[in-house]
C-alpha cells in the first residue's frame, strides 16, 4: 500500500509572484522523489483522548473564568464536514486542528499588530477528532477580514486555518477555509495562488441543514486527502 | 478517484497559539512539543537543533518544524497505538521563541527501520510564505557507514547530500540548519 502522489495541479506553486514572501521562502530546486516506505506510511496517532470537552467549541474555550454569561462577540457559526480521501472514503479518528482571528479580524497571537480589539472571551484555537463517518464539527464565530502588508491596501478574506494529519505523514495537510461570496477572494494572493480549477475546494458551502435554528449558521467544508494506491509501486525504498 | 485533493495553503504567521501553544506561553494544551522523551523509553538522548534561513540568508523566525521518527529500536508508533502514551516519535517546535530563533528537539537517536536505510528523522517544514509544506530527512554525520549504503541519500545528487546530514556540535547535540534557497538549499522530497 502507498498513497497517491501530491497532485501538484491542485496545490499552489512554491514561488508565487503575487504572494511576496514566497520569493525568498519557497524552495527553488525540484523536489527529489522519495519512494514511500515505513517512514512515510506511518504517522502520529491522536484519538478522542487527545481532545478536551470544550476543544471544539471556540465560543466556550476562551471564556473568561467565572463568566457563565460571557462569550465572544460575533456571528455564531458551525463549521462541519468530512475528512475523505480522493476515493471518497471517510477517514474516521483523524485529528483536525483549527485557529482563526476573532470577529474583528484580530489574532490573539502576540505578534499580531492589527489595530483591532482583542476579544477577552475568545481564544481562537480548537481541535476535534473525526467520528466513524469521518465527520468533524466546530462551533465558533465568523472571523473578520484583516489587513496585511503584502501590497498596498491588502486584506485577507475571512478564513479559518486547518491542520490535518490523515493516516500517515504523507497525507499531512495544512490549509485555509474561506467563506462563500467573500468579495476579497479575487483580490487575495494566497487564495489566488491556488490553481483556478481547485479554488472552489477551499470555499465552504452555506448549509441550512447544518444551521441550528435560533443558534448558529452552518457551513460545510470537506477536506480531501491523498487516496491509497492498491498496487504499491515500491514497498520499501 | 473522484474527488480532487484539498489544496494546501500557508500556515501563516499566527499558528503558534493553535499548534504550539505551550511553547509560546498560551493557556492551551499542546498535543506535541519539542521534548519527545518518555520515562519508559531507554535510548541515547540527543538534541537536534538548527535554524531556518530564507533566500537572503535571514533567519526565519516564524517557521514550524515537525519531526517524525522511529524509537531507539527502530520501531514506529503503529496505527491503533495509544497515541499519547510512551514515545510517540512526533514533535513540533516553532522558531522565533529561543535565543537564536531556531528549533531545538530533545529526543532519542532513532534505530534503523530496515536493513537498507540509515537512521533518520523526517522533518516537515511550514512557514508564512510557504504555500505547501515540505518534507526533508535528517541523517546523522556519525553514521557515515550506514549513510553510505542508504538508498535515499544515494538518490540525491552527491553535491547536495550534505544538506541532509546533521553535524555533531557537542556530544549528543546535532545541528541541522534548513536553507530554503541558495547554494546550500536543503534537499526537499516529493513524498
Ligand atoms: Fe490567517
Amino acid at each position: 500500500m502507498s498513497f497517491r502522489p501530491r497532485d501538484w495541479s491542485s496545490h499552489p506553486l512554491l514561488i508565487d509572484a503575487g504572494y511576496k514572501s514566497t520569493g525568498l521562502r519557497g524552495a527553488t530546486k525540484p523536489l527529489v522523489p522519495l519512494p514511500q516506505g515505513l517512514s512515510e506510511l506511518t504517522g502520529p496517532v491522536y484519538g478522542a483522548e487527545a481532545v478536551g470537552p470544550d476543544d471544539a467549541d471556540l465560543t466556550r474555550n476562551g471564556r473568561r473564568d467565572g463568566d457563565p454569561q460571557g462569550g465572544p462577540l460575533g456571528e455564531r457559526i458551525i463549521v462541519t464536514g468530512r475528512v475523505l480521501d480522493e476515493d471518497e472514503k471517510p477517514q474516521p479518528g483523524m485529528l483536525v486542528e483549527i485557529w482563526q482571528a476573532n470577529a474583528a479580524g484580530r489574532y490573539i497571537h502576540k505578534v499580531d499588530q492589527h489595530d483591532a480589539p482583542v476579544d477577552p472571551n475568545f481564544f481562537g484555537g480548537g481541535r476535534c477528532v473525526t467520528d466513524a463517518e469521518g465527520r468533524y464539527r466546530f462551533i465558533s464565530i465568523k472571523p473578520g477580514a484583516y489587513p496585511w502588508g503584502n501590497h498596498d491596501n491588502a486584506w485577507r478574506p475571512a478564513h479559518i486555518h486547518l491542520s490535518v494529519f490523515g493516516p500517515s505523514i504523507a497525507t499531512r495537510l495544512v490549509t485555509q477555509m474561506y467563506f462563500p461570496g467573500d468579495p476579497l477572494l479575487p483580490l487575495d494572493p494566497i487564495f489566488q495562488s491556488t490553481p483556478a480549477e481547485a479554488q472552489d475546494r477551499l470555499v465552504a458551502v452555506f448549509d441550512i441543514d447544518a444551521t441550528e435554528a435560533g443558534f448558529a449558521l452552518g457551513y460545510r467544508f470537506d477536506i480531501v486527502l491523498r487516496g491509497r494506491l492498491e498496487t504499491p509501486w515500491e514497498a520499501t525504498p | 478517484m473522484s474527488k480532487g485533493q484539498t489544496p494546501s495553503q500557508t500556515v501563516g504567521p499566527f499558528f503558534a497559539y493553535g499548534l504550539t501553544p505551550e511553547q509560546y506561553g498560551y493557556a492551551f494544551r499542546s498535543l506535541a512539543g519539542a521534548d519527545l522523551r518518555d520515562p519508559a523509553t531507554a535510548g541515547r538522548e540527543i538534541v537536534i537543533k538548527g535554524q531556518v534561513f530564507d533566500g537572503a540568508g535571514a533567519v526565519v523566525t516564524d517557521a514550524m518544524i515537525e519531526i517524525w521518527q522511529a524509537d531507539p529500536q527502530g520501531r514506529y508508533l503503529q496505527p491503533g497505538a495509544q497515541g499519547n502514551r510512551g514515545f510517540t516519535g512526533f514533535g513540533r517546535c516553532g522558531t522565533g521563541y529561543d535565543d537564536e530563533n531556531g528549533f531545538r528537539f530533545t529526543t532519542y537517536k532513532p534505530g534503523t527501520v530496515d536493513e537498507r536505510q540509515a537512521p533518520h528523522v523526517t522533518a516537515i517544514v511550514f512557514m508564512r510564505g510557504l504555500l505547501s509544506h515540505l518534507y526533508t530527512r535528517i541523517y546523522f554525520a556519525d553514521e557515515a557507514e550506514a549513510n553510505g549504503r542508504d538508498p535515499i541519500l544515494a538518490s540525491v545528487e552527491p553535491a547536495r547530500r550534505a544538506t541532509l546530514i546533521a553535524e555533531p556540535e557537542e556530544p549528543g547535540t546535532y545541528r541541522f540548519d534548513i536553507h530554503m534557497q541558495g547554494e546550500r538549499e536543503t534537499v526537499f522530497f516529493d513524498v
